[in-house]
């Protein structure tokens, strides 16, 4: 089976800055890909690069379903949404605030209405407009009873507590459609009963769907519990690739990001200076000559 | 009903300031008026008037105090009769014919707009207090519904929305008989016909504007392309139907869709390189595309003759026949015009009723269009961009092209008012086209209310209509222009009527909205 995405070589350079190094990885369809890796590794970059915001410095971005490819590094933005659906949430939230529930979920699918209106020129008219929108509000109604928000469909998104607008931004993401979803710390900022309400909404979708999922998460309970395959960047670097149980006890990530507090597990060389540190004398500076 | 405590010693000291400011504001300003008397100037005193004004202003302000204490019932009990006694003033020669005219003595104020503006602003206390009443009624039913953060505008706002349907048909009718009220003149026209051209204005920017959020400093450059497209080929004195040699200019109803789409085009073709602009760099270049256009028009005097303009635009004909009297251009032979045709006497007055309705007809096609698009993909899609850009191209939307389609079609109906406008003034020069225009335009947009399409209508009867009623207050008028102004940016900052309806609802307003049973699609 070949994979929903691979990525090859991805590199990605602000001027001195190497944001990402070299990064390879494959994400397969119908399983939910997580990249973890410590604040600043290059995470939301990958994501950026993947849906468009950035182009790549060296990279290949293979998408590929159904028998149809597409390559993602030469796609404008919109198009690798369009054309390729890659569907996506932001870091910080990005509904339209001011339209409502309903509305956001109904702009999501846009490009389908767009020809169903005959590019406005039919819709003008009111010709074959009609049950197209009907369906696209079907569509945003299985969405809205998914994230139980069927009741605020008409208020304005910015009216929604946090946690619900997160999900809506989710419910928008899949209204386009994607074949792949990719997400942006989807629990930053939720309670642990939010948290869990997320992870039930994603593994319905992985089901329910069928489609990849690639998720950019701090929150471990989420990342351990749902993901099927995790990656680790640090420092623009890929450190570790597998499932959970494997990334759990991998010791490079430990290192770099779950261990800092387990001293057995530090290479001997920092334990010797650590262990120096404590010895030291208390009484003064070691350093200055007396 | 929630009536909160009157402090009488509060309310004195709030009148007492009042009666203070407004006395020393008018005594400066309408207390002394210079005359001119044969051998010199001399100082003459208005002190009724300064005296009228201060109890006006107290009176006025002691009821704004009930009505903020939620006290409307004195407010209306005395607002009626008073409105009722100064119409009985005011009309007081059409109701006991010349005798009834020494009642008038009786009335503050000399100027006669000045006595009907605060007739009708104190008919407007008394049914802002019933209203009021009545919101005070049925909040006191449904408590759960009061809302802290609503202003009293904010829900005025939301009502007219809800109510635009009626309104709208009230307004189209009260403008479909306005030609044909009795009091009515042939100045009275002409401003209904330049009112329902800024509206019409309004309705083009609100598009740019209101919807898709890009904020257009240059709107009158497609105002100026359209004007000039229609008079190239509509004037026989045009220098391009020389160029080809043509001597007859051709109909105005030909022109018109040539002069949009020219305008379309020119708002496209500057979309193109300024939509990667945002927010105030987007306005700051727009600006100086206008500023573009007209000096072009200035200059290119090959094309376009220059400051001096071109004349002798037609103008608008019906089945082929000139509404005015006039010469064939290529025989030199008296034509037969329209009103002869049908048997009439000519009458300035006709012509100009002729060109209301056009004009009537032509801003209801750009309302018309706007309200359906907004319920289309493409209008949501503007609104959707005007909100976050980054986010709509993660949905797949293309940005520039639904851009340029708003700035395009904002462009076209600012080129089919232009040539209205043209074909109105029958002469066009770049003077008409400076950038007070585009000022004017968007202070309509602003005014009324981001994307409100009654607000529009308001705010262009409010900075276009009444200044020019006003013109016997001759440079006060531009002092309410401003204050105005400055009222509206204090009082309501996002415009007069700033409501935002929902383009598609899941559940009907009328059946209750927490009812997810009952879901309706569309409307």
């Amino acid at each position: 089976m070949t994979a929903l995405l691979s990525v090859e070589h991805l590199t990605m350079r602000f001027g001195g800055l190497v944001a990402i190094d070299d990064v390879s990885f494959s994400a397969n369809d119908a399983e939910i890909t997580a990249i973890i890796g410590p604040n600043g590794a290059g995470k939301t970059t990958v994501f950026n690069c993947l849906t468009g915001f950035y182009k790549p410095t060296v990279g290949r971005l293979h998408l590929a379903k159904g028998g149809e490819e597409w390559l993602l590094e030469r796609m404008e933005g919109f198009r690798i949404a369009r054309d390729a659906g890659v569907g996506r949430t932001f870091q910080n939230i990005r509904l339209f605030p001011k339209m409502t529930v309903l509305e956001n979920l109904i702009v999501a699918q846009h490009n389908k209405l767009m020809r169903a209106s005959g590019y406005t020129v039919r819709g003008l008219f009111g010709l074959g407009y009609k049950k197209a929108e009907y369906d696209a509000v079907d569509l945003a109604r299985y969405w809205l009873e998914k994230i139980g928000l069927v009741d605020r469909a008409d208020d304005d998104a910015e009216s929604l507590p946090y946690g619900d607008q997160r999900r809506l931004e989710i419910a928008r993401a899949m209204c386009t459609e994607p074949i792949l979803l990719c997400l942006d710390e989807p629990a930053a900022g939720l309670n642990p009963r939010e948290s869990a309400a997320l992870n039930d909404l994603l593994l319905d979708i992985k089901k329910e769907q069928k489609i990849g999922l690639l998720l950019i998460e701090h929150d471990m309970s989420v990342v351990m519990r749902i993901s099927d395959h995790i990656i680790v960047l640090d420092h623009g670097k890929k450190i570790s690739d597998g499932d959970p149980e494997a990334v759990r006890n991998d010791p490079a990530v430990i290192r770099a990001y779950l261990g800092e507090e387990e001293d057995e597990d530090l290479p001997e060389i920092v334990a010797q200076d650590l262990g120096e540190i404590d010895a030291r004398p208390k009484g003064g500076d070691p350093e200055r000559p007396s | 009903m929630a009536a909160a405590a009157l402090d009488p010693r509060s309310i004195v000291k709030e009148l007492g300031v009042t009666a203070l400011i407004i006395g020393a504001l008018t005594l400066t300003v309408v207390g002394f008026h210079i005359k001119d008397i044969p051998g010199g100037i001399s100082l003459e005193t208005r002190l009724m008037d300064v005296l009228a004004a201060v109890i006006v202003g107290v009176v006025g302000r002691g009821w704004l105090i009930l009505l903020r204490h939620g006290r409307p019932v004195p407010v209306y009990a005395t607002a009626f009769p008073i409105a009722a006694l100064l119409l009985v003033g005011l009309l007081s020669e059409t109701l006991f014919g010349a005798g009834g005219a020494s009642l008038k003595a009786y009335l503050p104020f000399q100027a006669a707009i000045v006595q009907w503006i605060v007739t009708i602003t104190t008919l407007g206390f008394g049914i802002a207090a019933l209203v009021r009443r009545r919101q005070l009624i049925a909040d006191a039913r449904h408590p759960e519904s009061v809302s802290g953060d609503e202003t009293f505008m904010d829900r005025v706002s939301a009502g007219v929305q809800h109510s635009s349907l009626p309104l709208g048909i009230g307004m189209f009718v009260i403008a479909a008989v306005f030609p044909f009220l009795p009091f009515v003149n042939l100045q009275h026209l002409d401003i209904g016909v330049l009112v329902l051209t800024y509206i019409m204005l309004g309705w083009g920017l609100n598009i740019v504007v209101g919807l898709a959020g890009l904020l257009d400093l240059g709107y009158v450059a497609f105002y100026a392309v359209g004007a000039y497209s229609f008079a190239l080929l509509a004037s026989p004195d045009s220098p391009l139907l020389a160029e080809l040699g043509i001597q007859q200019g051709l109909s105005f109803w030909v022109c018109l869709p040539i002069a949009g789409f020219m305008a379309a085009m020119a708002g496209v073709t500057l979309g193109f390189p300024v939509l990667r602009l945002r927010g105030d760099y987007l306005a700051i270049v727009t600006l100086g595309f206008g500023e573009m256009i007209r000096v072009v028009l200035q200059n290119f005097y090959s094309l376009t003759k220059g400051p001096d303009g071109i004349s002798n635009i037609p103008p608008p004909t019906i089945f082929g026949y000139s509404t005015q009297p006039k010469m064939d251009d290529v025989t030199m032979q008296n034509t037969t015009d329209f009103h002869q045709w049908v048997g009439w006497k000519f009458d300035q007055v006709d012509t100009t009723i002729f060109l209301f309705y056009i004009i009537l007809v032509m801003a209801l096609v750009t309302n018309f269009f706007t309200l359906r698009v907004r319920k289309l993909p493409v209008g949501r899609a503007w609104e959707a961009l005007r909100e976050d850009e980054i986010a709509c191209r993660s949905l797949g939307i293309n940005p520039t092209n639904t851009k340029l389609t708003a700035f395009g079609l904002g462009a076209m109906f600012g080129g089919f008012a232009g040539s209205f406008f043209a074909t109105r003034q029958t002469f066009v020069s770049p003077e008409s086209f400076t950038f007070i225009e585009s000022a004017v335009i968007l202070a309509i947009v602003v005014l009324g209310g981001f994307g409100s399409q009654i607000g529009v209508v308001v705010a262009a009867i409010v900075l276009i209509g009444l200044p020019e009623l006003f013109r016997e207050l001759q440079e006060y008028r531009m002092l309410f222009f401003g204050a105005s102004m400055v009222i509206i940016m204090l009082w309501r900052p996002r415009g007069l009527l700033a409501h935002r309806e929902p383009t598609i609802r899941l559940h009907s307003l009328r059946r209750g909205r927490r009812d997810p049973a009952t879901a309706e699609a569309g409307r």
